[in-house]
């Protein structure tokens, strides 16, 4: 792998990598919390449920990531998904039957799912 | 569901990417302009960097609140071959688990943030001390820094810098002294745990009794932030004395369990009551353990307490780590003490005198106490031997300790006071006081404690009142446990 040499290669970097995401604008992006505490609470279940069920139903244009912890404990598993065009919503006590009714309730048909964590915090963007 | 409706008390800094990248993907770190504050820094002067950090008003996360430009200024200006960046994530406060979140969230903050102090003080060398129990969080830092080394971002001359940096792990067996940081140099050197006197400070003389700076991982994960968004964008968060946010591990008795991070200046009550939805199934809020074992229980009077480093101390309680532990009516303040204790003597390392003979001490009044036999002498040893063990135990594992007892005898005085003059526990909670009996108008003669009594003290007709025979009662609480018609009556 090349290395980066400067602070304009580490910019020039971000632009590619920028680029590369934009990508993902016309995708469901689909965020499943993967930190020890909501693997415990059955994060990795929730991921292969909706994988499975997007395959099951042939949908192409949808984007698996993980990430780390999503500071709510009391809702683990907590899946964050963002429609194309549309602002990331958080859903939480993801089990398995709630993981299936993401994905054909509010990623096939857009409908509203149970169970929404509303944003209570301002995120510092750099 | 507790929705958590509120205004955005929240600021997320330290936080800022938890849950928002790839912990595992370099690139989801760059695309938010990940290691972009490493490359302005290496076009810095030394001194400016630290002059940043200091004007930033940033103070030590891990508890102590020592301002860290101040101690990275120290490591500056002594000169030697080599130098040591050190960050400890030992995280061992019960309750607290925000450095494994940022480390399983965000790991490249934490490299970045090292490399960034490296530059700072003149250090090629880093090591982070993480306890072994963390195996997600090394998994997710050693990818981080394998990346970032193969992007030339840790290593040989840096983004064409000429400065050299990498990082190695170094784990630890799970002591929770090696949270003081000459107890953690001595444990990285293949030493025991222990902690030795101070002066001379590790900055001066740390690892290999080269200078070295031992930081926490969440006053690292706010570096880069500082140095992208300026000090003066950190110091107007925040209070006179405590800049920025504090992230805290809501656990306890509270509604909404988790990580809250919030500006200083938040009010214990905003905290408790509407980020964390206070106590769950209605019970009234009695305390919060603030500082984990080190710290104090603050008591309803103190929620309107702006949380900050100073006003915490005056409360005798302390920021500590950021562990919040809310207690309800039903938990018994000498027995959450006892609990810290127990804690405590099992983790003290043993070297010094007041820590290992006074803990057991200490436990062993607080034992009497909640087994009914305490008496108001025990109660002005109980304080006298917290105050010497204070003045004279060697580091702050020891000099903390008795600070649970201390506050909850300060707060809670007449939780004490029952304990030793009517022999009650209020809170019904220090069984060796309790008297178990039925009420005869709510028994219903279902028979279900005759079945789960272990040693059948219980006895009756059935679908006629039962009888309990309080003196081959053990006091176990089961037939409380059981009863559906509340007919046991627990005093």
């Amino acid at each position: 792998m090349p290395t980066i040499k400067s602070l304009d290669e580490l910019k020039a970097k971000r632009q590619d990598i920028l680029e590369r995401e934009k990508a993902k604008l016309d995708k469901v992006v689909i965020n499943v919390s993967l930190a020890t505490c909501s693997i415990a609470a059955g994060g990795n279940l929730a991921l292969e449920i909706m994988k499975e069920e997007v395959a099951q139903n042939g949908l192409t244009n949808v984007e698996f990531m993980q990430s780390g912890c999503m500071t709510y404990c009391f809702a683990e598993p907590t899946v964050e998904i963002t429609l194309p065009g549309k602002a990331p919503v958080l859903f939480c006590g993801v089990d398995a039957a709630k993981a299936k009714e993401l994905i054909t309730e509010y990623v096939i048909k857009g409908e509203a799912v149970e169970g929404i964590i509303p944003v209570n915090y301002e995120r510092v963007v750099l | 569901m507790a929705a958590t409706a509120l205004d955005k008390k929240q600021i997320r800094i330290a936080t800022r990417n938890c849950g928002f990248i790839d912990p595992e993907c370099i690139d989801s770190y760059i695309g938010i302009r990940g290691y972009e504050g490493l490359g302005q820094v290496l076009t810095m002067a030394q001194a400016d960097v630290v002059d940043l950090i200091k004007r930033s008003g940033l103070r030590g996360r891990g508890g102590g609140g020592f301002p860290t430009g101040v101690k990275w200024g120290i490591a500056l200006s002594n000169k030697a071959d080599q130098k040591y960046m050190v960050c400890n994530a030992d995280e061992g406060d019960p309750g607290a688990f925000m450095d494994r979140a940022v480390l399983e969230g965000d790991p490249h903050s934490v490299v970045e943030a090292m490399a960034i102090g490296g530059y700072a003080i003149g250090a090629t060398r880093g090591a982070v001390y993480i306890r072994a129990e963390y195996p997600l969080a090394i998994k997710r830092l050693k990818k981080a820094i394998d990346d970032a080394r193969s992007y030339g971002l840790l290593g040989k001359n840096i983004m064409g810098s000429g400065f050299d940096f990498d990082i190695e792990i170094k784990y630890g067996a799970g002591a929770f002294v090696c949270g003081e940081e000459t107890a953690l140099i001595r444990s990285m050197e293949g030493q025991r745990g222990e902690p030795v006197s101070k002066p001379p400070f590790p900055a001066e003389s740390g690892y290999w009794k080269k200078p070295t700076i031992v930081n926490n991982v969440e006053t690292f994960a706010n570096v880069p932030a500082i140095i992208i968004k300026g000090a003066d964008w950190f110091s107007s968060i925040g209070t006179a004395t405590s800049k920025g946010t504090k992230v805290f591990a809501l656990a306890g008795k509270i509604t909404n369990v988790g990580l809250v991070e919030v500006p200083m200046g938040t009010t214990l009550r905003e905290v408790i009551f509407d980020i964390g939805g206070g106590c769950p199934d209605g019970k009234a809020f009695k305390a919060v353990q603030t500082g984990g074992p080190s710290g104090g229980a603050l008591s309803h009077k103190d929620l309107d307490v702006k949380i900050d480093y100073e006003s915490l101390i005056a409360r005798k309680s302390m920021m500590g780590s950021g562990g919040m532990v809310v207690m309800d009516e039903d938990d018994c303040m000498v027995s959450v003490a006892k609990f810290f204790l127990d804690f405590t003597m099992d983790e003290t390392c043993g070297k010094c005198t007041p820590c290992r003979i006074g803990s057991k001490r200490l436990y062993e009044i607080l034992e009497k106490i909640t087994q009914g036999r305490g008496t108001r002498e025990d109660l002005s040893r109980l304080q006298t031997l917290c105050v010497n063990i204070k003045d004279t135990a060697l580091c702050g594992l020891g000099q903390t300790m008795p600070n649970p007892i201390l506050s909850t005898m300060d707060t809670f005085a007449d939780e004490y006071a029952a304990h030793v003059d009517d022999k009650k526990c209020p809170a019904h909670v220090c069984t060796s006081m309790l008297t178990f009996s039925i009420d005869p108008a709510k028994c219903t003669g279902c028979t279900l404690c005759t079945k789960v009594c272990p040693v059948e003290c219980i006895s009756g007709t059935k679908k006629l009142p039962h009888v309990l025979d309080a003196s081959k009662c053990i006091k176990c609480g089961s037939c409380y446990d059981k009863c559906k018609f509340d007919a046991i009556i627990k005093q």
